[in-house]
């Protein structure tokens, strides 16, 4: 892998965590207890459904060391309900987030109103209510981040960021991938690329 | 017959009894083989108390004098059994006190079921009276656990917490159960959990990864064998022999894997660690091929990882693929139990003899023989030394008896010097270094092989932790020989503060009570011993007599453990004085 040839593995970098997970309580709980015990800070947090009923999905964002992530995997592997854990670097997915700005309805900066920076913007107007409406971006942080900035001075009145979802690059499907699973008798790291 | 067939006759068999949650606890326990259960009743769990009255000729209930006795007891029945211990207690502060146990068993793979009662459903998240996120607290330091608000999910859930602990890499499971669950009445059966869709516990070897590390194995000039507690916890032990004898390499043993091979063994070289003997540290950074099975390279063991065995190519024999490359990077890894690996590699290895090799390690012997043993068991004047009543008792019971150690000075010494003969027969406090652990541990031990000699040596301070389980062993009769190693210190504490932190006793010194007469309140016979010629006899009597028996042994105040490696510094820097 290239990538183990750019960097040393002790230097810390962005790693996004796909975990497929039994649809149980307490599971958060337990995989978010194997980075507070190194005190590592979640960037981001995304848990769903998935299209196989009964299994979920938790999309984890955080920064640390390679030789670090490699072993929170394998303990994240470890937990018994935990279905697969797998480990991507920016090159190996397609992630966005999504973000919602209110802002004041006849709000003009510049001669310029909100709806031409929306749509120069690849935003929507997601609502428009009496006194000010909703616009939706989905991007990446950068992305919505720049649209915060040149929404502020429209008196910007509330934004909210969503925390990444990322899908893969792989070919495989999720169904395929359990029934693999229920199949095996072996060990679930012999699927690592999924 | 498929499995499908098996499945459909299973069902067809299976038929329902209406009985009460708590009824179904105990006869879930039936089904899975347990009969001892330690233990301590209080409000959220009665119910199932109540039910245990009726089940006193199934299950053999032992009354502890704290859960934590409850639990380090389950810990020593499993260590001596290899099979699930189970303990009881009840919500809030009676699971709590569980947590040090649970965490002890986490860190040193003991399989463990647990149960705890819990408030009623409809109070949980109130702060009811014994209320207590027991989950959440277990959570950090249990293989799995599952809390039961309904009666039906009893049978899932032990049936899961027996298959999760026992299984794999072994380790504790919680069951919390709600005093509604255990009241209410469902239609009961009982199958046993043999397999969990997310949880693949026996991973098998890879050939590929066998045939290169036979390879290496079969070119090393210097090979060393590392033996870990996975050895006795797969049942590897005579698999562990042929593979040495086959190929002539020599083997040293972590803590937790003491007593998986004979000390007698001629390919025996020692015990490794801080602790450890001389040959089987230094050695570690001379050796070309590292051959580590079932354990997990603590820093008790390596010293400083960046000046641990770099000279050496690593084979990992490991079942939890967490721990592989964690520590110590490997250069093949077998990702399976110890017992499959060993019958993967023995057709593969070649039949060899490194007896130059070999003799280093016995060269290195005699320098630590000269050095420290020599002064340790033979002094001809002074106080008493830990060492030489270990020795005394090793020779007298000829290495045969199940010994607990708890934790400190007394701990290592007794590792170093016990000379074990059988398995499963050093029960020890290894990852988590619990003081208090030995007392009710050699608890569990004796039911667990009640026809061994099960001998708890203790310290003076981690005597004090768990003292009260001298009721227990009075009121449930278990004939475990208790011997304290009295200091009158925080030893180890001390021997730290002597070396590296300027003689600075700070709160190491005990004023300690009569232990004799504590002993003898509780109506267990003890003894004491302050001179060298009264030793021999007094072990003689105190290992001969019928039922328990304390024997207290005033030793040297300030001796202190060699060898050692001083904590950060590499296995070649082990101190000798």
């Amino acid at each position: 892998m290239s990538l183990k040839l750019k960097y040393p593995t002790s230097t810390p970098r962005e790693f996004t965590l796909s975990v497929l997970t039994e649809d149980k309580s307490g599971l958060i709980n337990q995989l978010t207890i194997l980075f507070t015990k190194r005190k590592i800070n979640i960037n981001s947090l995304n848990v769903s459904v998935t299209e196989v009923k009964g299994v979920s999905r938790f999309t984890i964002v955080i920064e640390t060391s390679k030789d670090m992530i490699d072993n929170i995997v394998k303990q994240i592997r470890k937990l018994i309900d935990v279905l697969g854990a797998f480990v991507y670097e920016e090159d190996q997915i397609f992630y966005q987030e999504i973000a919602l700005y209110k802002v004041p309805k006849y709000a003009i900066v510049d001669g310029k109103s909100i709806e031409d920076l929306v749509s120069k913007s690849g935003a929507r107007i997601l609502v428009i209510e009496t006194d000010y409406m909703i616009i939706e971006k989905t991007g990446k942080a950068k992305e919505t981040h720049d649209l915060y900035q040149k929404l502020e001075p429209f008196g910007l009145l509330e934004f909210i960021r969503s925390g990444r979802v990322a899908i893969s690059k792989s070919t495989r499907k999720t169904e395929a991938y359990i029934k693999e699973l229920e199949a095996s008798n072996s060990n679930k790291l012999s699927i690592k690329d999924f | 017959m498929n499995t499908s067939t098996l499945v459909l006759e299973k069902k067809r068999s299976k038929k329902t009894t209406r009985i009460k949650g708590s009824d179904a606890v105990l006869q879930c326990l039936i089904a899975e083989g347990v009969t001892t259960i330690f233990g301590y009743p209080g409000g959220a769990i009665m119910p199932i108390y109540d039910a245990l009255y009726n089940y006193q000729d199934k299950l053999n209930h032992i009354l502890t004098r704290h859960e934590q006795g409850a639990v380090h007891a389950a810990q020593g029945m499993a260590r001596v059994t290899g099979k699930a211990g189970v303990c009881f207690a009840t919500s809030g502060p009676g699971a709590t006190n569980l947590i040090t146990g649970i965490a002890d068993a986490q860190i040193d793979s003991t399989p463990l079921v647990c149960i705890t009662g819990q408030v009623p459903s409809h109070l949980l998240g109130t702060d009811a009276f014994q209320e207590t996120d027991v989950m959440g607290i277990s959570m950090p330091v249990t293989k799995w656990n599952y809390q039961v608000t309904r009666a039906e999910e009893i049978p899932y859930a032990i049936a899961r917490a027996f298959y999760i602990a026992n299984t794999g890499r072994p380790g504790p499971v919680l069951i919390d159960i709600t005093k509604d669950a255990q009241f209410a009445e469902f239609d009961f059966t009982y199958d046993k959990c043999e397999k969990i869709r997310s949880y693949h516990p026996y991973p098998e070897a890879l050939t590929s990864d066998l045939e290169a590390a036979a390879n290496l194995i079969n070119e090393a000039k210097k090979p060393y064998i590392l033996v870990g507690q996975g050895v006795q916890l797969s049942g590897a032990e005579n698999e562990l022999i042929r593979f040495a004898e086959k190929t002539g390499i020599p083997m040293a043993a972590t803590l937790m894997g003491l007593s998986g091979i004979p000390t007698s063994h001629p390919l025996y070289v020692g015990y490794l660690g801080m602790h450890g003997n001389y040959g089987p540290n230094i050695k570690t950074n001379e050796c070309d091929v590292l051959i580590a099975i079932g354990m997990r390279f603590d820093d008790r063991v390596t010293g400083d990882l960046d000046r641990y065995a770099k000279q050496a190519k690593v084979i990992h024999i490991e079942i939890d693929p967490s721990e592989i490359d964690k520590n110590v990077k490997t250069t093949v890894a077998i990702n399976s139990d110890a017992k499959q690996a060993l019958l993967g590699l023995l057709p593969l290895v070649n039949v060899s003899t490194h007896k130059d090799w070999i003799d280093e390690f016995h060269q290195c012997d005699k320098i630590e023989f000269d050095k420290v043993i020599d002064a340790e068991l033979h002094p001809d004047s002074g106080e008493i030394k830990m060492a030489e009543v270990i020795n005394r008792i090793s020779e007298i019971t000829d290495g045969e008896a199940i010994v607990v150690t708890d934790v400190g000075q007394h701990q290592m010494v007794a590792n170093r010097y016990y000379k074990f003969q059988k398995s499963l027969s050093c029960i020890t406090s290894g990852g988590l270094g619990t003081m208090g652990f030995a007392l009710p541990s050699a608890m569990g031990a004796k039911v667990g092989q009640p026809e061994r000699t099960v001998i708890a040596v203790i310290g003076d301070g981690g005597f004090q932790m768990t003292i009260q389980e001298l009721g227990t062993i009075r009121q449930s009769d278990l004939a475990v020989k208790i011997l304290i190693l009295n200091n009158n210190f925080l030893g180890m504490v001390r021997q730290w503060q002597q070396l590296f932190f300027e003689k600075r006793y700070s709160f190491t010194e005990l004023d300690n009570p009569d232990f004799q007469m504590i002993t003898k309140g509780y109506g267990i016979k003890a003894h004491k011993v302050e001179k060298r010629e009264d030793l021999d006899q007094a072990i003689f009597d105190w290992l001969n007599c019928e039922g328990p028996a304390l024997l207290e042994v005033v030793v040297e105040q300030e001796g202190n453990v060699f060898p050692m490696v001083p904590s950060g510094a590499s296995v070649a820097e082990i101190r000798l004085d």
